[in-house]
């Protein structure tokens, strides 16, 4: 018995890459829709006059958001966490029935609490505040879930046999405790059923906070959902993922402690730069604008170091797709990283914000950067996982290009869209009169909108080949011996 | 430190918590201090026009239209003074946005009409040609939610003192009253009430009977609240 490897268990794992990829379908096909309903208006009505309340831009946007955030995001993060998780800490979950029972109610009332928002957020019911847009009952049920997850955590730690805790498992402690934080304070509120003795809808509630107060603690929320959701946690998975893959060691372990503690301290402060010139006080603004600046550096940290653990095994770039999409996403993080803090100087800001440009920031991230690494993680997860080789390496290879592609329209397009029209906002004839009606600046817009929807739609199609490819290794794939598993995938022509 | 820290979850939990809690406390805790104040003629939300507000949230108006008017000339020109912290002193939740896919709302009330915003709605694109703003239909068959939007009057009024039955300064000198009803049955009278008002100037023969007798749909309460953001 002493001698034998550990045999880990994945069945929480596999619940969660399973949801991650069918909710990754449906907050991307969503974000489609939304794309050719801003270039084509017909759109809003795509099931036809008597379903346009819940068909149309507005009622479906919280939804496309919500659903890639906590959808794929969250599922990707937890499926990961629960292989990385016992691997880095040489335990495997079956040594304990509690944790075992732990991450199957985590991922069955995580289901339900995606379905409660799915069904809340078509029917209108909605708080407002974005990426906090549900009510109290489920407020509180993503509390449990959180709670159910923070014990999953410190439970493996607990029993670890490897007491150094590996950087990934920093990350994904971050990710916790960042999100609980932030959670619980933006979504004070007061229902509104109970506290006026059982009058109107039971679900309803109000902010505790009001005005600029609300906006403060929404963007220290909104901005710090981005940090501990699409940033931290995908941190901790190249951290796991690169070097794996690639066979090679991190490259420096004292910029790992850079950049993580670097992280730790200044992305909490950056929030203000949602608020520039709007009522906040000005101190603030500029505290939000100064630590965006400085939070280039612990990213870029983290993306040097990945890069650098590529040194003189650059071959692997072209010869494997998985380490293409790892390597693209380190970039992408780069480009994504020095972009923020770019929007968020005072007087780029009074341009680009409100604009189309903020779109394109945060899809070049999520998708390039947040996207990539998620599939990335999960294709090398599936041998091992599922004990299939990867079932078509080419289709891996034509994925990658078809949504980098799309990633490229995206964001070339959104950049475009958004300086045009911010500048045509701010234009003034040579009598000091505004140069263009509102409508102007949104009717120049078109051939951009219908370049992002090409851009998205193109993602989307390659997000489908890459379901289809885990589809087809989970049930055609040609088996593999433990022993076939070392460091790179293997791949099926 | 460092590596002694990676062998101690514990501590090594409470470091990140620290350094994560740091900036809130700093940025965030001292405004509160400070709550902002209601500028002078500033007053809370009418039944009807608090029932508005939530048609708007419902259907997610704020993904589009912002309701912050920044201090540039460009903007103030377009959409009028610029923002006050003050002004949003019972805006709860805050209606900022992050996005003008559409125009700014923050004052639209100076500037547009009942009569504008009944055709608006219906057919945006109608009214400005090349606008890619949907067909909002069902707001003019839906009916307004008044009781709750009466729940969270009281619930404000209880919760955070918000100040209505009571007298609040107005920018000419004189005074005014936000009235609060007493009971259900009372807010419904008054939201009636004001919803007549609104459908005075509405054409839509099908809204006016609706209002007739005694339902208020959605467009008479964000109608309502439109006017209301000046």
């Amino acid at each position: 018995m002493e001698n034998r490897p550990l045999e880990y268990d994945y069945s929480v794992a596999k619940m969660f890459m399973l949801s991650t990829v069918v909710l990754g379908i449906v907050g991307m096909l969503v974000g489609v829709i939304l794309a050719w309903q801003l270039a084509f208006p017909g759109a809003n009505l795509f099931l036809g006059e008597a379903l346009g309340e819940y068909t149309n831009f507005s009622r479906l946007r919280p939804l496309h958001t919500d659903a890639v955030i906590f959808g794929f995001t969250l599922s990707g993060v937890f499926a990961t966490w629960y292989y990385v998780g016992q691997r880095v800490l040489k335990v495997s979950m079956a040594e304990s029935k509690l944790l075992m029972f732990l991450g199957k109610l985590h991922f069955w009332l995580y289901l339900v609490g995606v379905a409660a928002v799915v069904v809340s957020l078509v029917l209108g019911i909605t708080t407002s505040k974005e990426y906090a847009e549900f009510e109290w009952p489920i407020d509180i049920a993503i509390v449990i879930v959180w709670v159910i997850w923070g014990l999953s955590i410190f439970g493996l730690i607990g029993i670890r046999r490897e007491r150094s805790l590996y950087i990934s498992i920093w990350y994904y402690i971050a990710t916790f405790l960042g999100i609980a934080m932030l959670y619980l304070f933006n979504n004070m509120e007061v229902p509104t059923y109970f506290a006026s003795g059982g009058i109107g809808a039971w679900y309803h509630s109000v902010s505790m906070y009001a005005g600029t107060n609300d906006a403060l603690v929404q963007w220290w929320y909104g901005h710090n959902a981005v940090a501990f959701g699409f940033t931290v946690p995908i941190v901790a998975m190249i951290y796991y993922f690169l070097p794996k893959e690639s066979g090679q060691a991190v490259y420096s372990y004292k910029l790992s402690l850079l950049s993580f503690w670097g992280l730790m301290f200044v992305y909490l402060w950056a929030g203000g730069h949602h608020l520039l010139f709007s009522t906040v006080p000005d101190w603030m603004q500029t505290m939000g604008s100064v630590f965006s600046i400085v939070l280039i550096l612990p990213s870029w940290g983290s993306a040097i170091n990945m890069l650098l653990t590529m040194k003189g095994e650059w071959q692997q770039v072209a010869s494997s797709p998985l380490i293409k999409f790892m390597v693209l996403a380190s970039t992408f993080y780069m480009f994504s990283t020095l972009e923020g803090p770019i929007q968020a100087i005072k007087s780029v800001n009074a341009l680009a914000h409100f604009t189309d440009w903020i779109v394109g920031h945060v899809h070049d991230g999520v998708l390039g950067w947040v996207g990539f690494m998620i599939m990335a993680a999960l294709f090398h997860m599936a041998p091992r996982v599922f004990k299939r080789e990867i079932y078509s390496k080419s289709m891996m290879n034509s994925q990658f290009w078809i949504q980098t592609l799309g990633v490229i329209l995206y964001f070339t397009s959104m950049w475009i869209a958004g300086i045009t029209q911010g500048m045509m906002w701010r234009a003034h004839d040579e009598f000091g009169n505004l140069a263009y009606s509102f409508i102007d600046t949104v009717s120049v817009l078109h051939p951009y909108f219908t370049i992002r929807a090409v851009g998205g739609t193109l993602y989307l199609v390659g997000f489908l080949m890459f379901a289809w490819n885990m589809y087809k290794t989970m049930t055609a794939g040609r088996r593999v011996e433990e022993s076939e598993l070392q460091n790179a995938t293997p791949m099926a022509a | 430190m460092f590596h002694w820290l990676e062998k101690r979850p514990f501590f090594f939990a409470v470091g990140v918590f620290i350094a994560i809690a740091f900036a809130g406390l700093v940025e965030i805790v001292p405004n509160f201090y400070k709550a902002s104040q209601p500028v002078v003629g500033t007053t809370p939300y009418s039944t009807l026009e608090l029932a508005g507000r939530h048609v708007y949230i419902k259907n997610s108006c704020n993904a589009c239209h912002s309701q912050l008017i920044r201090p540039f000339k460009a903007e103030t020109d377009r959409y009028g003074h610029y923002s006050l912290s003050g002004e949003y002193a019972y805006d709860r939740p805050f209606l900022w946005g992050s996005k003008r896919t559409g125009p700014d709302l923050m004052r639209v009330g100076n500037y547009r009409t009942t009569d504008w915003h009944e055709n608006h709605m219906k057919d945006p694109a109608g009214v400005v040609p090349g606008s890619i703003m949907p067909k909002y239909t069902w707001m003019y068959t839906n009916l307004a939610d008044i009781d709750t939007a009466y729940a969270e009057q009281i619930t404000i009024k209880n919760v955070f003192a918000v100040p209505y039955n009571k007298p609040i300064p107005m920018k000419d000198g004189s005074t005014s009253v936000v009235k609060l009803a007493d009971t259900l049955d009372g807010a419904h009278a008054s939201a009636l009430e004001e919803a007549k008002l609104v459908t005075a100037d509405m054409k839509d023969q099908a809204i006016k009977d609706m209002v007739e007798a005694g339902n208020i749909p959605e467009i008479v309460a964000i109608i309502a609240y439109m006017n209301s953001l000046k």
